[in-house]
């Protein structure tokens, strides 16, 4: 990776500010940004209301009245990204979790599962495979809570998103698009490709640790039968 | 104690200051579309600014308390069966019907001791596209029965016993709606967005040019602004980052939306340009078919409008407060 340091700092609004590392998808700069918002958001400042880690940088939400702030947040941000940096970012291993996501990817529970391994001149269950056999890390949390990003689709299973979006996505769907995989945590429209199902839930507002999947965790999917899936719902 | 909704009007929600710090999760604060109108309510009430209150939009809803509340409706100026803007003691058993807003669109039914739904994730707010928080996470519907404090009858009494200058169930002065227009078209105060240099001057400047009128289509997610569409000069992909409440994006559409209290927290659309926080209270005064323009600022004149509505707020809450004594 070439020296990870802010490319652009932007304003999203007066209360937030959106600090850019990348102007492209990089794996090495998102594991950055990701260690670097834990950091940021572990520093606990009284001024700063959330820290979200994104693709290629972060934002900081923030009081741009707290008197800490001394009426320039924009600066006390910036201040705060660059005390990181200079401490020095933890190392990968230290900072991710792993999480393991049964799924399963059978019948009305994977719908273009057969056009994915069509279009990748493979059997179904030789798609399954190939998903489930790869290592995924998440990218980003956004579009709805608890939705994540993920990287790690293996190459022969890249397929576009579909023409049309459905309506509605069913809960819990794994679902494909380019290199990328997400799962839906409500029943929401979607565009991707859906190739299973998983029966946890996504988010539940709750839970002490509502979002299953946390910004920079690493992902395994784990092939469930019908049975199990059902099993796993009681 | 129980208020129960006889009627539910067009779209009402159980409605506080929102829930924090999850946006690295996915999930927006949420909270009062209109948080000004919402302290102002809850004051009245004799409550805590973010007290959980009813958000009641445009068409309004008939309800009855079991027994005899001290309530405050601020906001829109809805017509009811009750004075706007200041605390009312509302009889036991007795209908409560607001009709339609005849100016802004949205208003505040705080009660006193507040709405005691269960907190979900450190705040009682609805939040419709997840289905949780307020009563089971949806729109409120006839026949629902709200639960208030036990003690709210007596907090009630208690409260509207302090008030000075009482007449009747009422008081003959009231609090100035600040965020509700008296005209339309509103000017907002508009930052130009991360990606305001990728559209070329025309459409510059018909972003700020335009009067543009607020779609049907709008919700508490987003206001959607009908005029003339705006496209994006660059074609580059434009890789997802965070959003903020006020952000103003531009789909492919070339429909510019404004993100409201229940935004999503990331976005691959062009921001065009951001909403000075201390505006968007303001729009979410202006109901479908309402009308806005913008006005360029900078993050001074941002922090100017910040500290303008926070000196009216508390001046009114000082007002308040002697009213009852404090």
């Amino acid at each position: 990776m070439a020296k990870f340091e802010p490319l652009s700092a932007v304003t999203l609004g007066d209360c937030a500010i959106y600090v850019e590392f990348s102007k492209t998808l990089d794996l090495e700069v998102n594991s950055a940004v990701q260690r670097l918002a834990r950091m940021v958001h572990a520093k606990a400042l009284p001024w700063v209301r959330d820290v979200v880690p994104a693709l290629a940088g972060l934002a900081i939400h923030f009081d741009p009245d707290h008197p800490e702030v001394f009426g320039d947040a924009t600066s006390a941000s910036l201040k705060a990204i660059d005390d990181c940096l200079k401490q020095g970012l933890p190392k990968e291993d230290d900072a991710g979790r792993t999480v393991e996501v049964p799924v399963c990817y059978e019948g009305e529970f994977a719908p273009d599962l057969p056009e994915v391994a069509a279009a990748a001149k493979v059997t179904p269950e030789e798609a399954v495979a190939l998903h489930a056999g790869s290592e995924f890390r998440v990218l980003m949390i956004g579009f709805a809570p608890g939705h994540p990003y993920m990287a790690g689709v293996n190459p022969k299973l890249a397929v576009r998103r579909r023409a049309t979006p459905r309506a509605i996505v069913a809960a819990g769907s794994v679902a494909i698009a380019n290199d990328q995989t997400v799962v839906y945590p409500y029943a929401i429209s979607g565009g991707w490709n859906i190739i299973g199902r998983t029966p946890l839930a996504v988010f539940d507002a709750g839970r002490e640790q509502p979002s299953l999947f946390a910004a920079g965790d690493r992902v395994h999917f784990k092939p469930i039968t019908r049975a199990e899936f059902q099993k796993y719902r009681k | 104690m129980t208020l129960h909704v006889l009627r539910p009007g067009l779209l009402m929600t159980v409605q506080d200051m929102g829930r924090h710090g999850h946006q690295h999760v996915g999930l927006c604060p949420g909270g009062a579309m209109d948080p000004i109108a919402l302290a102002l309510a809850n004051a009245l009430a004799g409550n805590e600014p973010g007290t959980a209150a009813l958000e009641i939009t445009v068409l309004g809803p008939d309800l009855q308390f079991d027994r005899d509340t001290l309530v405050a409706l601020v906001g829109a100026d809805f017509e009811a069966e009750m004075p706007l803007n200041r605390p009312v003691l509302i009889a036991g058993g007795s209908r409560l019907s607001i009709s339609r807003a005849a100016r802004g669109a949205r208003a505040y039914l705080a009660v006193a001791g507040g709405i005691t739904v269960p907190e979900v994730l450190g705040s009682r707010s609805t939040y419709l596209p997840g289905g949780f928080g307020g009563l089971a996470g949806r729109v409120l519907k006839r026949g629902d029965a709200l639960p208030l404090a036990e003690n709210s009858e007596a907090l009630s009494r208690e409260r509207f016993e302090r008030l000075k200058r009482k007449r009747g169930s009422s008081v003959p002065w009231s609090v100035p709606s600040f965020t509700v227009p008296a005209r339309e078209p509103i000017v907002l105060h508009a930052i130009e967005g991360e990606h305001f240099g990728d559209f070329d001057a025309n459409m510059q400047r018909a972003f700020f040019e335009t009067v543009w009128r607020v779609t049907p289509d709008s919700n508490r997610m987003g206001y959607r602004l009908g005029g003339p569409t705006l496209a994006r000069a660059k074609t580059d992909e434009i890789i997802s980052g965070p959003t903020c409440l006020g952000s103003v994006q531009v789909p492919a559409d070339g429909v510019p939306i404004a993100l409201m209290a229940d935004h999503q927290t990331t976005g691959g659309y062009p921001r065009m340009a951001e909403i000075a926080s201390a505006d968007v209270p303001r729009l979410a005064q202006i109901a479908p078919g309402g009308t806005v323009h913008f006005a360029r600022c900078g993050l001074d004149m941002a922090a100017e409008l910040r500290k303008d509505a926070r000196t009216r707020l508390e001046t009114a809450l000082r007002g308040i407060a002697w009213a009852y004594g404090n």
